[in-house]
């Protein structure tokens, strides 16, 4: 233990703890803007400096272990003139058109400017006119505003194990990017746009889709149908200044009817249309010897990750279309001939807590229903805009129903959004569907919560099913390097690309950390407690669906429509190639 | 190195030779760039990706590391490589002058390749030789006390 004093009062805190954390212990809140929570630690702004009594120097808390005796200052002239000074050069060279940027009122060091009154820069203001970075559906990159903080570099391969972006060059020429400058489209990006949230400015953000979406509805000739994603229902109201994990799906529908849209209807239909799928896929692998282990495919950017880094393992990766895209190839077919509309009139919108599902849906694979299945992808974020433009107030909005007939949804689909959801439905459904016999327990707490990687064995009837979930791509890694060894002795492996599953999409409300995606994940599980139906099996509008129109599971139209296939992509971009005689080697 | 040698581009071959001369170790990262440019030249694109690939590390770090030291080049370079101290005493005598003398003379800015590929012209930082400021380096030799008149002079012996 270590005794320090901070601002002159006393607090005894774990040797090696760092200052700062030392400070919140007190209630002192010491200003941050490179140090994230869930985070490596950077210590490369210098925000966070204070005054040590016996040192020379400045030092970062974020950084900087306490000793016993330790006499810290966090509020000195000289501390308060340096920070000021720091952010005074950080101001010097960020673009100052803030009332244009996407984080207005949400960014970091838009919050420490008027924390400390920067009513004043000294320094010639100099951008340095880096070229923006549109090359992806997803995500959008303008490195003028970065201010090399680095969140990003750590989140994007600590976290998830991707290493896509990276500080080059050096100095006052450094700038993070993508491998030799190229564009994302050029690298192996699942875009899951987690460097998004990590991002304390706006030099990372989704790409904006909301005015394709204003057009549509204002479009006579469109017939404009919205779904929405599981994890949505439990994020929204953030955007709209409610606190995390408010359960808001009636008034989200509700305020999807006042934008304007002609029918509102669930992604959690195909979340439970996704676990008959799944689940009988599963059950045949398991009876005819297929390929184990078999692994989630709802996840666009774990699928994307796979395609780059391990093309050898795709045939584990269950054929399952996303919930997101089996809507989209029902609604311009199974919808459009029993609504009596021409699909070419159908405009197909998705609200989701991910980037990677504007990535999905340009697919050129995902036309099944001769269309494109869903039009455009909007992100939690977008609609908020959308719906704080349109001044309204979610909390004003009465309760309402989602349209028919992909509206109806099970407690199991609610839960898809949080990481070993999927998992926990799949097991309530093939457990029963396997052994007729209805289960004991429904709730499976061994995949639930925050564990990167939770295991679980499951008696369906004469079988122990073997069962891993994964969530953060980095988690994912350690398994498919187990079954690469041929170690990983599971049927059944649940991925999902973000840390806590899709409540912390990188679509999702600003900010999200690890405390945020564990309070909208027991959201979910309250929703589901709170549902009727809680297995995906049990939805009478998936058995109708079944008799009206799909036929069987895995059936021909499944198969046509439901289910889809992954294309090896290369881990390294294209590079140009010395002529080498075969003679030399 | 023989001019022809470089830039001509490198091998994976090769690449695999030196990664195994330091049993493709990630911690080697520095030492494995430079062996890899003294035989091509220049590390090229090609030659990041090979060395990442080797040692399993992104090929954004590899990157990263390779453009943040001066003395590694990612761009092909000229036969002799003209690094100026762009650090204050040298600065402070007069070196402002004797660079633009040397652009004068090869007729390309700082940071350019002559197009007969024979002189790169670029800064450096100190080279610990600030008693005889203003200073310069062309490849290995050290050349101090410069004036603009001496630069013709000095150039003459490369060309």
């Amino acid at each position: 233990m270590a005794m320090v004093t901070i601002d002159g009062r006393r607090v005894e805190v774990d040797a090696g703890t760092t200052i700062l954390d030392a400070a919140k212990k007190l209630g002192v809140d010491i200003p941050t803007l490179c140090y994230h929570p869930d985070l490596a630690v950077q210590a490369v702004c210098r925000i966070c400096v204070v005054e040590i009594e016996g040192q020379k120097l400045l030092q970062p808390a974020c950084a900087f272990p306490v000793q016993d005796g330790m006499v810290i200052y966090t509020n000195t002239p000289r501390v308060r003139q340096a920070r000021k000074m720091n952010l005074e050069l950080l101001l010097s060279h960020h673009p100052q058109d803030c009332l244009q940027c996407v984080r207005n009122r949400n960014c970091e060091l838009q919050a420490l400017a008027e924390r400390f009154g920067m009513r004043e820069i000294r320094f010639e203001h100099k951008l340095r006119g880096l070229p923006e970075d549109h090359s992806t559906p997803a995500i959008v990159r303008e490195p003028d505003k970065c201010i090399l903080c680095r969140r990003c570099v750590s989140v994007c391969q600590d976290v998830q194990a991707a290493g896509v972006l990276f500080p080059s060059q050096r100095g006052a020429e450094t700038v993070v990017t993508p491998v030799f400058g190229r564009g994302l489209d050029e690298v192996a990006c699942a875009l899951c746009g987690q460097c998004i949230h990590a991002c304390p400015v706006g030099a990372i953000t989704e790409r904006d889709d909301t005015e394709r979406v204003w057009q549509a509805l204002a479009d006579p000739n469109k017939h404009v149908v919205v779904q929405t994603a599981p994890a949505t229902r439990v994020s929204i109201g953030e955007e709209m200044g409610l606190p995390p994990g408010r359960i808001i799906t009636g008034k989200l529908v509700a305020a999807l009817r006042r934008l304007g849209f002609d029918k509102v209807m669930d992604t959690d239909f195909t979340a439970d249309l996704t676990i008959i799928e799944e689940g009988n896929e599963l059950l045949k692998r398991l009876k005819e010897g297929g390929v184990l282990p078999m692994i989630t495919s709802c996840s666009p950017g774990w699928v994307k990750f796979g395609e780059h880094f391990y093309p050898d393992l795709l045939k584990h990766i269950s054929t399952c279309k996303s919930p997101q895209q089996m809507f989209g190839a029902l609604v311009k077919t199974y919808y459009a001939r029993k609504a009596g509309i021409d699909p070419k009139d159908i405009f197909s919108v998705s609200l989701m807590p991910c980037t990677a599902k504007k990535y999905e849906a340009d697919r050129p694979e995902m036309c099944d229903s001769g269309y494109k299945d869903v039009d455009v992808v909007l992100t939690s974020r977008e609609l908020g805009r959308m719906l704080r433009e349109a001044g309204i107030n979610l909390g004003d909005l009465p309760e309402e129903e989602h349209d028919d007939p992909m509206g109806i949804s099970t407690g199991a689909a609610a839960i898809f959004g949080a990481t070993g959801g999927v998992m926990e439905a799949a097991l309530r459904t093939v457990y029963e569907v396997a052994t007729g016999s209805e289960l004991p327990k429904i709730d499976f707490e061994q995949v639930r919560g925050l564990d990167g990687i939770k295991e679980a064995t499951v008696r369906v009837g004469d079988l122990d099913v073997r069962v891993a979930v994964a969530h953060g791509l980095g988690n994912a890694k350690k398994i498919l390097d187990l079954m690469r060894e041929g170690k990983a002795n599971y049927h059944f492996v649940e991925v999902m690309c973000c840390p806590g599953g899709c409540v912390g999409g990188g679509g999702q409300p600003i900010p999200t950390n690890m405390e945020i995606r564990g309070i909208r994940g027991s959201a979910l599980y309250e929703a589901d407690r709170g549902l009727p139906l809680r297995k995906s099996h049990e939805n009478p509008a998936i058995t109708q669906i079944y008799a009206e129109f799909l036929g069987e599971p895995l059936g021909e139209v499944s198969h046509h429509l439901l289910h889809t296939h992954y294309t090896p992509r290369e881990k390294y971009p294209a590079v140009k190639k010395a002529v080498c005689s075969e003679a030399a080697g | 190195m023989e001019p022809a040698a470089r830039n001509a581009g490198i091998c994976p071959a090769k690449i695999g030779e030196i990664l195994q001369k330091y049993s493709r170790r990630k911690d080697a990262l520095v030492a494995i760039l430079h062996d890899v440019q003294k035989e091509a030249g220049y590390l090229s694109e090609e030659a990041l990706t090979e060395i990442a690939s080797g040692l399993d590390v992104p090929v954004s770090r590899v990157y990263g590391v390779a453009t943040f030291y001066t003395l590694f080049a990612t761009k092909p370079k000229g036969e002799h490589i003209i690094r100026v101290c762009q650090d204050a005493p040298c600065h402070v005598l007069g070196a402002k002058a004797v660079i633009e003398a040397l652009e004068k003379e090869l007729g390309i800015p700082m940071g350019g390749t002559t197009s007969d590929g024979k002189f790169t012209l670029e800064y450096t930082s100190c080279l610990g030789v600030c008693g005889v400021a203003p200073a310069m380096m062309i490849n290995e030799a050290v050349y101090g006390n410069l004036t603009p008149e001496r630069i013709p002079l000095i150039l003459k012996e490369y060309k």
